[in-house]
């Protein structure tokens, strides 16, 4: 059938961005290599800035987290990223707060914004919440993960970290940076925002992203999230094609019902010593954490020299930084 | 109540043929006498002038839901038969997933009684399973005594293979129809939308095609050894399930099927970011399986057009999107939605179109003297513009609520006056 009998094909990112703050970040789907590196260049500048200087960049705006997931990197490194420029924080979460009483996300949204809060990271365990938390207080909203959906931050801080270990710099970060490179994401794809963020960022700039896993946690359809991802089955043959590998925990909170033999997950699919000096011993190992040492990855990996896990932490907080700065100031660097 | 004559409209019952200008009268809530323009008298009837306007039977909705008894702040039955009548019904079949359900003959005679000031004829379809719990049938021949035309559990599939069994058998002994919502519930746990590249792609987890054709298959296989058993699928979206009904129907089973308009207007790329107006269930589905539900209608292996009308107050389904509940408004977008994707976008003459939303669904629920214009039938009559654009607006709705996809939306052909049982019950 032709596409033109269809309801007007309505494009989701012209008709619905223009109801959000243009501040806020909820999908990568909204970043456009350009406004990628602006982010990237910001990150370098407010890092590279005098302390005090960069104690003035936001001093006393208020800054809303709201937290309806547990997250210990993630929550930690956009709070101390406000702090560094002087924004006063709170924390809302869901074990403490009215959401306990039955109080809905628009009101939550609406009574932060009542207290003053000029911007709202927000972490759900809802796929699109933050959609409607943009829309119901018209703030700049940053999604700090939702569902299954997405984690935008966390892919742009592992792009930060890539480009460290590339010697790209981030002014000349163009469409075509990455060409050449291949990097496998391996695990629960299904279940995981980050793998999603991040095969839709990379592509953005060249990359080539192969998803591995078995099909329970990696369904066929996920090739089709965009161009440039493929799926591979075989974790050995991916990490000979790598130059990255990132690592991704098994979700046993969002599983739900899918029954997976964890022995022979670990036999498969485990970045252990002897696998990555076999196949990868130049690969990048990147992991979004939290790590199960001992699953999808051992100590030897995890704590080796090709290991940036502790890197993407810092990184994270200098992403976060430029997201929060852009999110308050209406610059884009 | 006063006899109305209605002149110069250009007459369609797909139940009769008659495709031609002509008068109508109607006298003592029945349709008394059709003829040629200018050719029927009657000294005190109210005169009604229907030029430029298509005067056809009252549209017949078997799926809706009303809300009542129990959540009046969704709709009640007064309000869901104003837009019923606004959209150009005149009788509409309420589904029992009512607080509490409806399975009692009490239920079912409330819902009919004077007071609940319905604007058209409510036809109650009663719940097939004690709460439509699946355990214990209910009391088939005391529904029936009391205004059931049709037994479901809706928004709930008959799931297990024994009670489906039963409710079959004892369906056809009391000669009802089951309408089956064909969802396998143990596949689409947790699932909000239909699987495929969008759900994985928004997080969502996906009902698959197989979660409904499977249910069909099951059920028609449980037709197949039940004389005189009569299934229903209720709001069929997926090509495989199409495919199941026709092959049943080939076999000569009494199998019949229903198509919502959002189902053949709308594909799942409508839910945008998390629109939770664009969430039902089944989900809006893939262009392909879309482009079926319209092939199925054009080439007449659907059986009837059914709206689903399921309304939500504003606050329901201004959540997460897997938290909003399912369903859309639907009885004032029907006809225009109909009209300008069936019939001006694919030929389908207004005729074969109007069937769909009459006689035939009147057929699959064997509501008497319904859906047609033949003397003798109920005075229930639509007059409208098929050529009139218009703009729909939910604001502007006679439902209590406002959840629907297509607000702001272009439609085509427009109810000017609906005439339920000879009263005039919607003018414009």
């Amino acid at each position: 059938m032709a596409q033109k009998n269809t309801a007007p094909a309505r494009s989701t990112r012209a008709s619905t961005q223009p109801e959000f703050h243009p501040g806020s970040l909820v999908s990568v789907r909204d970043l456009t290599p350009e406004r990628t590196r602006s982010i990237l260049q910001l990150a370098d500048t407010l890092e590279a800035e005098d302390t005090f200087k960069r104690a003035k960049r936001l001093l006393k705006r208020r800054v809303a987290l709201l937290f309806y997931e547990s997250s210990t990197r993630t929550r930690t490194s956009f709070e101390l990223a406000a702090k560094s420029m002087s924004a006063d924080t709170t924390l809302v979460s869901s074990l403490s707060s009215s959401i306990e009483k039955g109080e809905s996300l628009k009101d939550t949204g609406i009574t932060l914004r009542s207290l003053g809060a000029e911007c709202i990271i927000l972490r759900s365990p809802f796929s699109g919440a933050p959609y409607l938390l943009a829309k119901s207080t018209g703030l700049p909203v940053l999604n700090a993960g939702d569902g299954m959906h997405e984690h935008p931050s966390q892919a742009l801080l592992d792009l930060r970290t890539m480009l460290r270990h590339l010697g790209i710099k981030s002014a000349k970060l163009n469409e075509n940076s990455l060409k050449g490179l291949t990097v496998t994401i391996c695990g629960d794809i299904f279940h995981s925002r980050v793998a999603r963020s991040n095969a839709l960022l990379l592509p953005t700039l060249g990359a080539r992203v192969i998803f591995c896993g078995p099909t329970p946690l990696l369904p066929e359809v996920a090739a089709t999230i965009g161009p440039g991802v493929s799926i591979e089955r075989d974790f050995d043959s991916s990490l000979k094609q790598s130059q990255i590998v990132m690592m991704l925990r098994i979700q046993a909170e969002r599983l739900a019902g899918l029954s997976l033999d964890l022995e022979d997950y670990k036999l498969r699919y485990q970045a252990n010593g002897e696998r990555i000096a076999a196949l990868a011993p130049n690969a990048l190992i990147m992991h979004p954490g939290p790590i199960i040492r001992g699953m999808e990855i051992t100590s030897e990996v995890a704590d080796g020299p090709q290991s940036a896990i502790a890197e993407q932490v810092h990184h994270g907080l200098c992403i976060r930084r430029a997201l929060l700065f852009q999110a308050l100031s209406g610059e884009r660097a | 109540m006063k006899p109305i004559l209605i002149r110069g409209g250009y007459l369609i019952d797909p139940a009769t043929g008659l495709d031609a200008r002509h008068d109508i009268l109607l006298e003592d809530g029945k349709v008394a006498a059709l003829a040629k323009p200018g050719k029927l008298k009657h000294r005190s009837a109210q005169i009604i002038d229907a030029s430029g306007l298509v005067v056809a039977p009252g549209l017949v909705d078997i799926h809706v839901h009303l809300r009542e008894p129990g959540q009046g702040y969704k709709e009640t039955i007064a309000s869901g038969t104003a837009a019923a009548a606004a959209g150009g019904f005149t009788s509409v079949c309420a589904m029992p997933n009512t607080i509490p359900v409806n399975d009692s003959p009490s239920i079912t005679a409330w819902m009919q009684a004077p007071e609940r000031n319905a604007a058209i004829r409510v036809f109650p379809i009663s719940a097939a399973t004690v709460g439509s719990m699946g355990e214990t049938l209910t009391d088939y021949a005391a529904l029936k005594k009391s205004g059931a035309v049709g037994v479901s559990d809706d928004g709930k599939p008959i799931l297990g293979d024994e009670i489906m069994f039963e409710c079959l058998k004892a369906a056809a002994r009391h000669n009802l129809p089951v309408i089956q919502h064909t969802e396998d519930t143990r596949m689409t746990a947790g699932c909000s939308m239909n699987a495929g590249p969008l759900a994985f792609r928004l997080g969502l987890r996906g009902m698959s095609v197989e979660s409904e054709s499977s249910l069909a298959e099951r059920d028609i296989s449980l037709v197949r050894k039940v004389k005189g058993a009569h299934l229903h699928v209720a709001h069929l979206s997926t090509k495989k399930a199409l495919d199941a009904v026709t092959a049943a129907r080939d076999e000569g089973l009494h199998v019949t099927c229903e198509v919502a308009p959002h189902h053949f207007v709308l594909n799942e790329e409508r839910i945008g970011d998390y629109d939770t107006n664009a969430k039902m269930n089944p989900p809006l589905r893939a262009e392909s399986d879309r482009a079926a539900m319209i092939q199925g209608i054009l080439s007449g292996r659907v059986d009837c057009i059914a709206t689903d009308h399921a309304p939500h107050a504003c606050h329901e389904k201004e959540q997460e999107f897997e938290r909003a509940p399912n369903g859309i408004t639907g009885l004032e977008t029907a006809l225009g939605l109909t009209i300008s994707v069936l019939h001006k976008q694919h030929g389908m003459p207004l005729s074969k179109l109007l069937a769909m939303l009459t006689h035939r669904p009147a057929q699959v629920l064997s509501l008497a003297g319904r859906g047609t214009l033949a003397v003798g039938s109920w005075a229930d009559v639509v007059l409208f513009d098929p050529a009139e654009k218009w703009t729909f607006h939910a604001k502007d709705s006679r439902s209590k609520s406002k959840n629907t996809p297509f607000d702001g939306y272009p439609m085509l052909g427009r109810v000017h006056t609906t005439i339920s049982e000879g009263r005039i019950v919607f003018e414009r």
